[in-house]
């Protein structure tokens, strides 16, 4: 189906079908119970899974598929939010040629800088992209934001304001919307004591998402993408066989540029602001920790390892020491105190620390990511022996 | 004429004069096997051939055209493939990809956007895979990573993946080095079988003197730099100018 494998075809479905149903699947607690706050069914957080994924499949078409390990991702996203903005202050609060427009500059920005970034790889091409990224984030921090020329509008952030022009907004809503549906609208189904909410925002990028998991299975099933296989594998021999490596790498980070524009116009088109610090080397240092936590080179792993990263940034975040308290106020005050000042460190503030040992232990024992050690359980249950499988994608970058 | 004619070929390394005016024209058909002691400049010649380094004078003429200065992918794409010493294979993906990519790269040239094509749908491309691997006895091990698989298997499917693009003229660099006698052997009769069914200009670069026997139908012998004899294999053995440059003259 759809130029799919029947292998492929069950997987797309089954993206599909979780990506649809994540407002149930997220909140698996009654809304009053204790666990409650482990929920992640609220439209803004499953927002950013799906944005996220798209995001990190993107990035996992060049970093997954070619080894080159891009540091400067973030300034594709912040450049096509930016675009977004611009597209609501001119034009209207419609989504679509706001996001088109970040697609394309996304597209073009990172076809100007690939060219240059290409010409080296390994660590060098890692530093310059790098590199490129920082000089674009402090553009937008400062350098583009004069009175003369205020393209970025600095540390406060580009946002529409009441005298922008949009020309075509006519009668339209004053938010963000598709063609009249309001992306911040939110329905609410309460089922016994459970309440699941179904917002307009989240099912438009979810369809985004869905359409770009389907590119990037295509490209993956594709003599292209056998071939940005092969340059990850032996650069030298794909050379003596004939082919020119640089165009097939150039069109990687394109691509992935442009996954990154979209992903950048879908936070805006759910939030319509555009900040520099989006482009900050961090934010581009969490995508290449979503693609290795899920599972570099794998079609499933960018997405699981976005929410993953998501879910912990924000449900985790949230945590502080009352709800500890809260938690151990059944055992005596001593240990309660005790027990909270030993997971303090770790919660709240600190889900950076839980993160990063979360890291540290996928890398050292499940080298594949969250892909590889759902393979492994999958094949403990079923005692199927590992070799019969393809062997684990290898991290490394490129030579 | 030849179809690989190489002119007044110098090539300095700092102090170090690695090719001293070689001359050398490859006759269309024949299995010229290249010779020599230890550093007398032979996978240097090579890799002049192949783009990889580039001489200080002369000229290299493939077919009556010129291919110095071309990169490795546009000298292949002329017809020119290479083996080399350890075996290039992309060790990650299977035997069938491998062979694959060679042929996607005959196909198609050096670049093709083509993301959303279907790999499945590439039916002349999968014919094609599978006839080169019947060819070369591997069409058991087309699942195999290739990574997996002993060195002479290794030398197989990269003869496999030259092959598959048809090419005018085969470099072989040591071919059999460091392979376990049997797989020398296995080798040695697939290179036959190849000059015999397909009749691929080859050149050989070789230490061991028994593939070079076994095969060639001309020998040049080279010397710090230099070709100092150019002949038919029955008379390579008796020369004593090349025994000299083997056993430094201390032969007598």
């Amino acid at each position: 189906m759809f130029g799919l494998d029947k292998r492929d075809t069950t997987l797309f479905l089954f993206v599909v079908a979780i990506t649809l149903l994540a407002p149930f699947l997220l909140n698996p607690f009654p809304t009053e119970s204790a666990l409650a706050q482990f929920n992640a069914g609220y439209p803004d957080l499953m927002q950013r899974f799906v944005i996220f994924g798209i995001f990190a499949i993107g990035f996992n078409i060049l970093f997954g598929l070619t080894g080159y390990l891009s540091f400067g991702h973030a300034a594709f996203l912040g450049v096509g939010s930016y675009a977004a903005v611009w597209m609501f202050k001119l034009l209207s609060f419609n989504i679509i040629p706001a996001i088109a427009l970040s697609i394309i500059v996304a597209g073009v920005f990172s076809l100007a800088i690939g060219y240059v970034c290409l010409r080296r790889s390994g660590i060098y091409f890692s530093i310059l992209t790098l590199a490129f990224a920082q000089m674009s984030f402090a553009m937008a921090y400062s350098v583009l934001s004069n009175p003369s020329f205020n393209l970025t509008n600095g540390e406060t952030g580009l946002q529409v304001y009441a005298s922008d022009p949009q020309y075509l907004k006519g009668d339209g809503p004053d938010l963000t919307h598709l063609f009249g549906l309001e992306m911040n609208a939110t329905k609410t189904l309460e089922l016994g004591a459970w309440e699941f909410q179904f917002n307009t925002g989240f099912y438009v990028c979810a369809v985004f998402m869905i359409f770009a998991f389907y590119i990037a299975m295509r490209i993956f099933r594709s003599p292209f993408g056998l071939m940005l296989r092969a340059i990850k594998t032996n650069q030298t021999r794909l050379n003596y066989t004939g082919i020119n490596s640089r165009p097939y790498t150039l069109a990687a980070f394109v691509i992935s540029g442009m996954y990154a524009g979209l992903a950048g116009g879908l936070l805006a088109a759910t939030d319509p602001l555009a900040g520099a610090e989006r482009m900050q080397w961090t934010a581009s240092g969490e995508v290449v920790l979503m693609t290795i936590l899920g599972g570099a080179g794998t079609l499933l792993g960018p997405i699981l390892g976005a929410a993953f990263i998501k879910y912990f940034e924000n449900i985790f975040s949230k945590i502080n020491d009352t709800v500890l308290h809260s938690w151990f106020s059944f055992m005596p005050e001593s240990i309660d105190n005790f027990l909270v000042a030993i997971i303090h460190p770790f919660v709240g503030k600190g889900w950076h620390l839980t993160l990063g040992l979360m890291f540290m232990l996928i890398v050292i024992f499940l080298p594949g990511g969250l892909v590889d050690g759902g393979q492994r359980i999958w094949n403990r249950i079923t005692g199927r022996s590992r070799t019969q499988n393809e062997p684990v994608a290898d991290p490394k970058p490129a030579e | 004429m030849g179809i690989l004619e190489i002119k007044d070929i110098n090539k300095r390394f700092g102090g170090l004069q690695a090719l001293g005016d070689v001359n050398l024209s490859i006759e269309e058909g024949t299995v010229h096997a290249i010779i020599g002691p230890n550093g007398a400049g032979k996978s240097t010649l090579l890799n002049v051939l192949v783009g990889k380094l580039e001489p200080d004078t002369g000229s290299v003429t493939f077919e009556g055209k010129s291919i110095l200065g071309l990169k490795p992918h546009q000298i292949n794409q002329l017809g020119i493939s290479r083996v080399f010493q350890t075996p290039e294979i992309f060790s990650t993906l299977s035997v069938f990809e491998n062979v694959m990519i060679a042929c996607f790269a005959k196909r198609d040239g050096a670049f093709q956007l083509n993301p959303l094509t279907s790999m499945g749908g590439e039916k002349d491309i999968h014919e094609k895979v599978e006839q080169m691997l019947l060819d070369v006895n591997m069409a058991d091990k087309r699942n195999e990573i290739a990574a997996s698989m002993s060195r002479g298997d290794k030398r197989r499917l990269e003869m496999a993946m030259c092959l598959a693009q048809d090419p005018k003229l085969l470099l072989l660099d040591e071919p059999t080095a460091g392979m376990a006698r049997a797989d020398t052997n296995n080798t040695i009769e697939l290179l036959k079988e190849i000059e015999e069914k397909r009749g691929i200009t080859m050149v050989i670069i070789e230490h061991d003197m028994h593939v070079v026997f076994s095969l060639a139908n001309k020998i040049t012998v080279l010397a710090q730099g230099t070709p100092i004899v150019e002949d038919v294999p029955s008379k390579i053995k008796g020369n004593p100018k090349v025994q000299e440059a083997y056993l430094g003259g201390a032969h007598e």
